[in-house]
């Protein structure tokens, strides 16, 4: 069927920022959706309120609308842009709630927009555990037996009908949240409670336990006519228990037969067709009991998702730009596969590699958090790895997780339940005594019943200490198969550990090679270095070759050049004449590199294919747009460590490499790859080291003459303490060489600074800490710069909302500064332009200072681009991150059109988001530890819309009524006054503790009073649970989760009331209240902000 | 214990060895499904063929007696990138190595098998020689280039049964799927050419009982039977190799309502005039497209076929094309204008691969009740 002529404009909802369970797939699928009815000619329009995705650049739909996802926002775009039809399915859940709820308003039907892609009782139906069982029910289906509850009493009835463990799966979540399994009735009440709170329909299901049955997925695609493909299976590793994102997968599916797999596909192909998804792709999860083969469906995914993203990658199957395209009306045989030319989309991938996608977790940024893995996903990323066979795929794997591991185990960073083995000498004498001891058998073994983050490690450990693959499985319930290919690689590492670099033969050599062994693991087995393996192996001839991803194990020719290493015989990536640039990516997602660093690597391969070069593409990251193959003209799906990037580099042989868009994983390499012969594009790679290395980058600013906090450096506990007391308490301490302020925290005294040295040493242990004295209440500014060596041109100077202390990552920052002098934001840009011509840098840069009484501090240098790049280029019009590509190979800024600041008549403001509801009873406080896991921005008129708007968008809504809670440390106490009577002015009954309550009425605000929890009952806690109180304002005194106020603020996360923590927040959240207030909302698309520019309306900042 | 594969063409590959010793030679045909080795292995139109899988990691399920699809595996020699150290399944009941040994049938794994497939991609089948027990690569050449092939060989009567017998005995229970149904039976003749299991199983749960006959049978004979339709098997080797297979077709058509499968879709092209040739590398695989012609859906179907009716050899006549390969756009489907018969050059009755065509035989059984209804 052609595609459809009735609709000329289709609306896009996006996935709003990164969060745990909605990572940057959805930029992936969006971009795609975007491109692909672009291509058919509708008119896209788009609103999504994260500035760091592809999707919301003002190339990608025609009218982007970055704002929140809200309703009233929704409607204000529809009103505004009066799409014919709405595509639903490319924004995760986020996208299908607000879906939901506007159908249910009636919004669609008011403005005569279509659903398209899946209508609304198809979301319905698959969302709706009630609605859903009975369908499955209805087709035959057989489902995990279960009954819903819509209280804590009826949970606890219906667990004792199905006998305990129990699992407590809440209605319209994501990621899991709130779910868990119970094995005894403290626990379901416990987790019932909370389940019912988060299902916005207060219901949960209560279900038989399926713990330990093999997990799988299908993601399959149906068209107008009916007609079913099944793209890509996957089984996990990790089996029923843990969810599905935070389980290691596998592709295709291992250990089913055809009988099996085919009773799976036409399951798969009653579910789609029963839900009534007509049109686009869905994912259907599946449990298998081991022993007997009963098969249950587990959940139904309505749309594009995580998996669907991996499907994708793992198979070259482009599902959500073929998910539009069918939206729209055409047939999976009316699309032809990219890939083969000449075959149509109609077909099902067969692949003939393995596929393993492992998550990436950041439980050491949360304190006291519960790091067992469960049906509530906890994992910010995931890398996914491509080998010939599992091994080799599940080692590559482990080293692109960014965990400085590489591959399983052997590798020097071993660490058996916390026993660290450095050395192979440590490491032979551990294994040959374990093996013999019992407690250190029985604590493996614990080990492996628990799914934690390094339980694949232990799975292994458990083979080196002697137990056997049936031991293992009975307590890991991991299947046989995947056990004895670890048993294998076990094996294979213990006769590599009986040879050396002068004995080893050429075939055991690339026996090990093909086992996925790193020459890092090598070199440790046989104690030397990476370096010496990668001389045999030359000399050996035992080389990486490249082989295709092509959907088709081979059967057809292949035009899309996405390839993948191993160790065979023939290499598929032959290099040709064009000169090539290479461009490392960022890695998995974790917080403190996220998608903004993807955002910059994509901009870079187009702005070189713009300028004719092949552009080579290497990354690990399964969920971007880097990864897409048709962003670079070839893609390598690989982990990015030394020696893979060398294997790539040395056979395309490349004009040279940029490594500064990727964040700190590729800079990271930057040093050894240079080493290496590798020739490194833009800023020179010592100033990668200069700006890292405490003396020289002081040296570099007294040069030319910036002052920094005083700061001193220091290897053990007495120096620290000494050049605490030289410098003077507070002071800011961390570990150098490391991103997101990774273990960063201010000091306030001796005691916690001997506290803090203890645990220290661990987060980097190569390398020293470093002592700044801290600036209290100072205001945080931070700088982008663009350089090509001649000119500088500052992309924006942002004002931090919360002073200087707080990582940069997890402020709120505003473009343009909305408190500080012209003379200084003046004197920032010539001080930025100082230390880009002194470092030398050709490309990219950042800077963050603090003002402290009126003097400019510099905290920070980056020579690379940062985190805020995508911010920056959204809200000045420039692809900063373009023009860097370019002048990285010799393009001056001038001639590419860019050689002065822009200043923008509007203003713009960015709001970190955070995981916290994802991890009960962690303290929310912000610090120098970055903890946010995505961004969205707000974009207005002026300071106190956008900031609203970016409060909005980060799901803190302000409320419009309700009581305010207030409690505030005492420094602050006399700074709340002002917000506090601005709050009741506009009619906020305010609820405060004693001290705050006592300065308020002094201050003639009328205030009531209310115990800390800790003082008896009710207290706050009880009007929070009751929902009494709409919002928090609480200001920490301290840190920890045993204070009182901690656990006042992780209640408030719990019952999704916003919790503001900073003073300077709350001044600007009154703002904004009081505008929107006065005239109320309006929306208005990027590239209509961008045309102000264009006609020079330009309005430099004045304040 | 190494083990050597080589093609007529020159190409050349080194590997371990698995199953059983010894040396054979057959035509070297891939095949992409990722499941259904065990099917594959035992598909009787593999004779004559030595079979390499893509998917890398083979022999994970083990072999189980209700994935047999007859009575032995037929393929000369398997071809795999990595054999499974285990077994894990709730079904196995034995090793794939084990199997391949009890049935003195040789592998080969740890070999660059996608190399092996873009040879055979470029190059189109070749023959080639399995061994291991001989590593000279020039001697293996030859060898592979003296060997028959499988033009103009008739490997049916290698596959097909001695004695006509009911179905029922040697027939596993197998893992069935989709309802039995409960409806008026029939009584079917089918012609052996290499017939698989699950063609029987199919047709009895569609409420055909069948008689299966010696490919050699005349149509005297099988008309004896007074059955009230014919089916048509799959099998090996060269369809244009069996003057007396199309012979008997000729003699049954317009006589009784007829389906026929793959080999037997190729019989009954050149009974209608058709002609048969040679693919440059087959379909073999559970992915393919295939277009119903009537209603325009898409069924994903599973192939195995390295001969094909030219298209062109039945346009213009009484014969409708009904089912077309979207991939290389070959003829997948034929009906007849007047007499009650139809035939498809895929697997209907799957086993390995998707289900999507069982509709097939449903459309058979339509036939035998109402043949009048063409």
């Amino acid at each position: 069927m052609p595609k459809r002529t009735d609709i000329k404009k289709i609306l896009i909802i996006g996935s709003g920022p990164i969060i745990i369970g909605q990572g940057c797939e959805f930029d992936y699928s969006g971009t795609q959706a975007c491109k692909a009815l672009r291509e058919e000619g509708y008119e896209v329009v788009l609103i999504n309120s994260n500035p760091a995705t592809i999707m919301t650049d003002p190339d990608t739909a025609s009218r982007t609308y970055i704002e929140p996802l809200l309703l009233p926002y929704l409607e204000h775009v529809i009103a505004k842009e009066k799409p014919d039809a709405c595509l639903p399915t490319m924004g995760g859940q986020t996208g299908l709630n607000l879906t939901v709820e506007a159908y249910e308003k009636g919004i669609f039907e008011k403005y005569g927009v279509e659903l398209i892609g899946a209508k609304y009782e198809a979301i319905k139906k698959a969302e709706d555990r009630g609605k859903f069982h009975a369908a499955m029910t209805k087709i035959g289906l057989d489902l995990p037996r279960g009954e819903f509850a819509y209280s804590v009493e009826e949970a606890t009835q219906i667990a004792e009908r199905l006998s305990y463990p129990v699992v407590v799966r809440p209605s319209f979540t994501l990621g899991g949240s709130g779910s868990g399994i119970c094995y005894n009735r403290e626990e379901l009440e416990k987790t019932a409670l909370m389940g019912l709170e988060y299902s916005i329909v207060h219901e949960v299901l209560i279900e038989e336990s399926i713990l330990g049955w093999k997990e799988y997925e299908l993601e399959v695609m149906r068209d107008v006519k009916d007609n079913f493909v099944v793209i890509c299976s996957i089984e996990n590793l990790d089996a029923m228990g843990v969810h599905t994102g935070d389980s290691i997968t596998v592709a295709p599916a291992q250990t089913l037969t055809d009988k099996e797999y085919q009773m799976m596909r036409d399951a798969a192909r009653k579910v789609i067709s029963e839900i009534g998804v007509e049109t686009g792709g869905s994912n259907i999860q599946f449990a298998v009991n081991p022993k007997t083969g009963r098969m249950v469906v587990i959940e139904m995914n309505p749309r594009v998702s995580r998996s669907s993203a991996l499907a994708s990658k793992a198979t070259g199957f482009p599902i959500a730009k073929f998910a539009a395209k069918l939206a729209v009306g055409y047939t999976l045989d009316e699309i032809s596969n990219d890939i083969t030319k000449y075959t149509p989309a109609s077909f099902e991938p067969s692949i003939d590699y393995c596929v393993v996608k492992i998550p990436r977790f950041a439980f050491e940024k949360f304190e006291g958090v519960d790091s067992k893995l469960s049906t509530q996903m906890k994992s910010v990323g995931e890398a996914m790895s491509i080998g010939r066979t599992f091994k080799e795929a599940l080692q590559k794997g482990l080293r692109s997780l960014e965990i400085r591991r590489f591959g399983l185990g052997g590798d020097g960073r071993d660490k058996v339940c916390g026993h660290i083995l450095k050395t192979r000498e440590e490491y032979r004498r551990f294994f040959e005594e374990a093996s013999k001891d019992k407690e250190w058998i029985r604590r493996i073994g614990t080990a492996i019943a628990t799914p934690r983050e390094d339980r694949i490690f232990h799975l292994k450990y458990a083979y080196q200490v002697g137990m056997t693959t049936e031991e293992i499985h009975r307590m890991s319930y991991v299947d046989p198969w995947f056990l004895e290919q670890i048993r294998q690689i076990v094996d294979l590492e213990n006769e590599l550990l009986k040879t050396s670099i002068q004995k080893v033969s050429p075939e055991l050599l690339r026996q090990a090679k093909e086992y996925g062994f790193s020459d890092v693991q090598l070199a440790f087995f046989w104690g030397e270095k990476e370096g010496a393996v990668r001389a045999l192996r030359e000399k050996q001839g035992v080389e990486a070759v490249f082989k295709l991803v092509d959907t088709c194990a081979g059967e057809f020719k292949a035009y899309t050049p996405y390839y993948y290493s191993t160790y065979e015989e023939e290499d598929e990536a032959i290099p040709g004449d064009r000169e090539k640039v290479m461009i490392l990516g960022g890695g998995p997602n974790r917080i403190g590199q996220g998608i903004e660093f993807d955002y910059c690597c994509v901009h870079a391969a187009f702005a070189l294919k713009e300028l004719g070069f092949e552009t080579i593409m290497v990354n690990s990251n399964p969920e971007t747009v880097s990864t897409d193959y048709d962003t670079s003209d070839k893609l390598f799906f690989e982990p990015l460590t030394l020696e893979d990037v060398l294997s790539i580099y040395r056979k395309q042989k490349p004009i040279g490499v940029i490594i500064q868009l990727g964040g700190q994983t590729p800079l990271n390499l930057a040093a050894a790859l240079e080493a290496n012969g590798v020739k490194i594009l833009g800023t020179p790679v010592k100033a990668v080291d200069v700006a890292e290395d405490r003396d020289k980058f002081k040296k570099l600013l007294q040069k030319i003459n910036l002052r920094q906090p005083n700061n001193g450096i220091s290897t053990n506990i007495e120096e620290a303490c000494e050049i605490a007391k030289k410098i003077t308490y507070p002071v800011v301490i961390r570990p150098s060489y490391v991103l997101g302020g990774r273990a960063m925290e201010i000091v306030y005294d001796e005691e916690q600074l001997l506290k803090y040295m203890t645990h220290a040493v661990d987060a980097s242990d190569e390398h020293p800490v470093l002592i700044d004295k801290f600036l209290e209440n100072a205001i945080e500014i931070d700088v982008d710069l663009i350089s090509d060596g001649e000119t500088s041109v500052v992309g924006a100077v942002m004002e931090h909302i919360e002073e200087a202390g707080i990582h940069s990552g997890d402020s709120a920052s505003v473009i343009p500064p909305y408190s500080i002098s012209k003379d200084m934001t003046e004197e920032i840009v010539t001080r930025t332009k100082d230390i880009a011509r002194a470092l030398g840098v050709i490309g990219l840069m950042n800077v963050q200072y603090a003002i402290h009484r009126g003097e400019l501090y510099c905290l920070e240098v980056n020579p690379r681009g940062s985190r805020t790049v995508p911010f920056v280029s959204k809200t000045i019009g420039v692809p900063l991150a373009k023009l860097a590509a370019k002048v990285m190979v010799g393009k001056k800024l001038p001639e590419l059109g860019f050689d002065k600041e822009v200043y923008v008549p509007y203003v713009a403001v960015k709001e970190s988001v955070f995981p916290f509801v994802k991890f009960p009873g962690v303290d929310i406080i912000l610090s120098p530890e970055m903890r946010s896991t995505g961004e969205v921005m707000g974009i207005d008129q002026d300071f106190p819309r956008a900031f609203y708007k970016s409060q909005d968008a980060a799901s803190a809504h302000i409320p419009n009524d309700g009581k305010v809670f207030i409690s505030v440390k005492n420094g602050d106490k006399d700074n709340v006054v002002p917000v506090a009577k601005k709050l009741a002015e506009m009619g906020y009954p305010i609820v405060a503790t004693r001290g705050t309550a006592e300065v308020l009425r002094k201050n003639g605000i009328e205030a009531e009073l209310v115990l800390k929890i800790a003082e008896g009952r009710p207290n706050v806690g009880d009007l929070i649970r009751n929902r009494e109180i709409k919002l928090v304002v609480n200001t920490p005194s301290g840190k920890g989760s045993v204070l009182d106020e901690a656990k006042i603020r992780s209640l408030a996360v719990s019952f999704n009331i916003p919790c503001i923590t900073t003073l300077s927040a709350a001044r600007a959240a009154t703002l904004g209240l009081e505008a929107v207030r006065g005239k109320g909302l309006n929306v208005a698309a990027i590239q209509d902000y961008h045309a102000l520019l264009a006609n020079n309306c330009v309005n430099p900042t004045t304040h | 214990m190494k083990a050597w594969l080589a093609l007529e063409d020159g190409a050349f590959f080194e590997g371990r060895g698995f199953g059983a010793e010894g040396e054979v030679t057959g035509e070297v045909v891939f095949n992409t499904s990722l499941t259904g080795y065990q099917e594959i292995l035992t598909d009787p139109s593999y004779k004559g063929q030595i079979v390499t899988m893509t998917y890398p990691h083979i022999g994970n399920c083990g072999i189980n007696a209700q994935d047999e699809e007859s009575r032995q595996p037929w393929v000369e020699g398997f071809v795999i990138k990595e054999l499974s150290p285990v077994v894990s399944n709730f079904r196995s009941e034995m090793s794939l190595d084990a199997y391949m040994k009890k049935h003195n049938k040789i592998g080969i794994q740890g070999i660059d098998t996608r190399k092996l497939v873009r040879v055979l991609r470029d190059q189109g089948a070749q023959k080639g020689v399995l061994s291991t027990v001989d590593g000279d690569r020039k001697r293996l050449v030859s060898k592979a280039k003296e060997s028959p092939g499988l033009v103009g060989m008739d490997l049916v009567k290698e596959v097909t049964c001695r004695e006509p017998y009911e179905l029922g005995q040697d027939l596993s229970e197998g893992y069935s799927w989709g309802l039995p149904q409960i409806r008026t039976r029939y009584k079917i003749a089918a012609i052996d050419s290499g017939i698989k299991f699950n063609i029987l199983r199919k047709l009895k749960q569609h409420g055909l009982d069948t008689t299966v006959y010696p490919a050699s049978t005349s149509a005297a004979e099988i008309l004896k039977g007074n059955p009230s339709g014919v089916f048509l098997s799959n099998g090996p080797g060269d369809p244009a190799s069996v003057p007396y297979m199309v012979e008997t077709v000729r003699e049954l058509i317009g006589k009784v309502p007829i389906f026929g499968i793959c080999f037997g879709h190729q019989i009954l092209g050149q009974a209608l005039g058709g002609v048969t040739s040679k693919l440059k590398f087959g379909h073999r695989g559970g992915n393919h497209p295939v277009m119903d012609l009537r209603t325009e859906k898409i069924e994903i179907t599973s192939q195995n076929h390295g001969f094909v009716v030219d298209i062109d050899s039945l346009q213009g006549g009484e014969v409708e094309l009904t089912h077309i390969n979207l991939n290389d756009k070959t003829l997948e489907g034929l009906r007849h204008k007047k007499h009650p018969l139809f035939s498809v050059q895929y697997h209907p009755e799957n086993s390995p691969g998707p289900h999507d065509s069982d509709y097939l035989f449903e459309r058979f059984y339509r036939l035998i009740e109402e043949p009048e209804r063409v």
